[in-house]
């Protein structure tokens, strides 16, 4: 690792602030200190943090964080999922002194955020997300996620109830395994409710592109599509573009009730103050971390937004019943059999995946009833 | 039929519906950058003046609750970036091009730290003329929502042509975008006429980001532009310095972006990457059809730093 190079003024850095750090960090992991020991933590967002979508969810579960004792947060929007963001977790950690890092985009984990654990392998790495394995990547790096999909399967329920027209919409970024699943699971959870039902996805090709989610929107409710949901970062402009047009929204990442008032039926949340919780516990405890976190409703990862005034009685009946059994951990969305849109079965009759099946995360089929391509 | 699909008509109508709602935020900046280019001078930053309007606009409606202030506040600010572009290029040696990047950078940055508490609260927005009251059809009456802009954009197109050719104004601004010389001879002060031509430059362009933040998509945040005020400025060398030809290169922009999602909602999902290239696909082959190895660019006003 050290090179035999003149000292640079990187280097330089690096060397100073590791010393700095030292003294300031009394190690992260293993050692028998006290709790509330004095940690501090970075958290690195691809968007605002206050976007009304993924990254407002992130920033607000550091929030609840910062408030615990001993607690010194390091934040940083905006950062492109390119070699930026190794620099600025470089500069977390060498001049801020950060030891556990949660870089929270998709995108930060290959190449940059095992870049970065490799060349420091004392600092921990908490990847929101990313498919952690054992053996193949650092142990000081971890991924945790949420099996949002059971959010997006009730969403799916309450969709089911308020079309008429039975034709849903989905407006979604990239054809990423779980943004995928979270189409299927909608179009799922509308076919538990009337098995006609139909769902339009369109890929935007980016998590952030204002205008384009905007006519896909129009071009969506253009088709006939009556309720609407998506998966970008910012679901803020989808919002408020459906409920605009009169077509009815199931929201994502955050509570979005306040763009679309009585349109609005219900919406998938991340709860990630409760994740955060968790991992600072540990480590102030000098416990453990996780590397592979996960959770769904019944763990509080995911929460829902409180039902609309549109979701009709029996709607709202369906929906309890559905959320009490997730809540017993005896439901599975994805029961076969199943085909895919191109005709394929993909999960055969008999087999049932639980929420923490690992062949979920790896999913790259649309469901019989998706009117897309992931391509 | 009612308030169900309707079908392949989804595509042109989105086409038509799309050059319609997407284009208003090109029509203005490349309107602006046309004025300020033919008195000579090139406004890179406009994209940072675009972004910078987009925030004034939807900051001022939120705090006032009227969203012609945010537009008028927009106009100001806009006039503002293009005034101290003017003011720094009036100095010798100093180049446009450098300069508008420096600003464009500027405009982003400081609407970002500005704009940071007004991505939440939620601005009342530019109202719009429905003009499809005749259709049945809820798709046609949506598409025929058409924002006041739209027709001013238009309107202004159509006057700055007849402008340029009749009136003293745009006669001294040809002058002095053609030869800063020959308007010396005839007792123009070029730097004060390129002064003015970029400050209404700016101010039309802030009124592009009025309209994006104000109406479609009708919203603040700091991906809102994702590059429009660039792709403007590029539109007016491709229009030819034409301030009709502007408004149609502003038209067949807006449409050829609808064009992916549309498609996608017909059913046609397979290769969509290939289709939101449409706009830069179809710039290329126009531009390539219209070249002409023998002649240079028509229109192109003599003292533009482009064409030295």
């Amino acid at each position: 690792m050290t090179k035999l190079l003149p000292m640079n003024r990187r280097n330089f850095l690096q060397a100073s602030a590791a010393g700095l750090a030292a003294g300031a960090v009394p190690g992260l992991i293993g050692s028998p200190a006290a709790a509330q020991t004095a940690l501090t933590i970075g958290f690195i967002y691809v968007g605002p943090k206050d976007d009304y979508g993924y990254n407002q969810a992130h920033a607000e579960g550091a929030a609840v964080i910062k408030k615990m004792p001993g607690i010194t947060l390091v934040e940083e929007e905006n950062v492109p999922e390119t070699v930026d963001v190794q620099k600025t977790m470089e500069s977390m950690i060498n001049l801020d002194g950060a030891t556990l890092l949660f870089p929270t985009s998709f995108g930060y984990f290959d190449p940059h955020m095992l870049a970065m654990a490799a060349k420091y392998p004392k600092v921990q790495f908490r990847h929101c997300g990313g498919l952690w394995t054992e053996g193949k990547h650092p142990a000081n790096t971890g991924s945790y996620f949420g099996y949002i999909g059971q959010g997006q399967y009730l969403n799916g329920i309450a969709a089911g109830y308020a079309s008429k027209s039975k034709k849903i919409g989905f407006v979604a970024a990239k054809p990423i395994p779980q943004v995928v699943q979270n189409i299927n699971s909608f179009l799922l959870g509308a076919r538990s409710v009337d098995p006609t039902i139909t769902c339009q996805v369109i890929f935007t090709g980016e998590w952030s592109l204002a205008v384009k989610e905007a006519e896909a929107t129009n071009a969506l409710i253009d088709q006939g599509a009556d309720v609407i949901t998506c998966h970008v970062d910012s679901p803020k402009v989808v919002v408020e573009t459906a409920a605009g047009r009169g077509a009815f929204v199931c929201g994502y990442h955050a509570n979005q009730s306040a763009l679309a008032k009585d349109k609005y039926l219900t919406g998938a949340e991340w709860a990630w103050g409760n994740v955060y919780t968790n991992f600072i516990k540990a480590a102030q405890s000098g416990g453990k971390l996780g590397n592979f976190v996960r959770g769904g409703l019944k763990d509080g990862f995911v929460k829902m937004s409180p039902l609309g005034p549109a979701v009709s009685a029996e709607g709202r009946k369906k929906f309890e019943a559905t959320l009490a059994e997730i809540m017993s951990g005896k439901f599975s969305v994805f029961k076969g059999p199943i085909k895919d849109n191109k005709g394929n079965v993909v999960v055969t009759a008999g087999k049932s995946f639980a929420e923490d099946a690992i062949e979920l995360e790896s999913m790259g089929y649309l469901v019989e009833g998706v009117v897309g391509s992931t391509s | 039929m009612e308030d169900t699909g309707i079908g392949l008509w989804g595509v042109p109508l989105a086409i038509f519906a799309g050059a319609i709602r997407v284009s208003t935020p090109f029509i203005f900046v490349s309107l602006g950058e046309t004025i300020t280019e033919r008195s000579g001078r090139i406004n890179l930053g406009l994209e940072g003046t675009l972004v910078f309007g987009a925030m004034t606009a939807y900051a001022v409606a939120v705090m006032t609750g009227s969203p012609t202030l945010g537009v008028l506040a927009a106009m100001a600010t806009g006039a503002i970036f293009g005034t101290i572009h003017g003011w720094i290029c009036k100095w010798p040696k100093v180049n446009d091009i450098a300069i508008g990047i420096a600003m464009m950078q500027f405009g982003l940055g400081l609407a970002f730290f500005l704009g940071k508490s007004f991505i939440q609260p939620v601005a009342p927005k530019l109202p719009s003329i429905p003009l499809g009251g005749w259709s049945a059809t809820l798709q046609v009456q949506a598409a025929l929502n058409i924002n006041v802009l739209f027709f001013i954009g238009a309107a202004l197109a159509l006057f700055l042509w007849w402008a340029f050719r009749n009136t003293r104004i745009g006669l001294t601004l040809r002058v002095v975008g053609d030869s800063t010389d020959a308007a010396r001879a005839m007792g123009i002060n070029p730097d004060r006429v390129r002064l003015l031509a970029t400050a209404v430059g700016g101010s039309l362009a802030a009124i592009g980001g009025a309209y994006l933040s104000l109406y479609y998509p009708g919203s603040w945040n700091e991906g809102i532009s994702s590059g429009q005020g660039l792709m403007a400025v590029a539109l007016v060398i491709f229009a030819r310095w034409n301030p009709i030809g502007c408004f149609l290169a502003a038209l067949l922009f807006g449409g050829a972006g609808a064009l992916g999602p549309a498609l996608q909602s017909v059913g046609v999902t397979q290769g969509y990457y290939l289709f939101y290239a449409a706009p830069y696909v179809l710039t290329l082959i126009i531009l390539i059809a219209t070249s002409s190895p023998t002649r240079s660019l028509a229109g192109a006003p003599g003292a533009l730093s482009l064409t030295k």
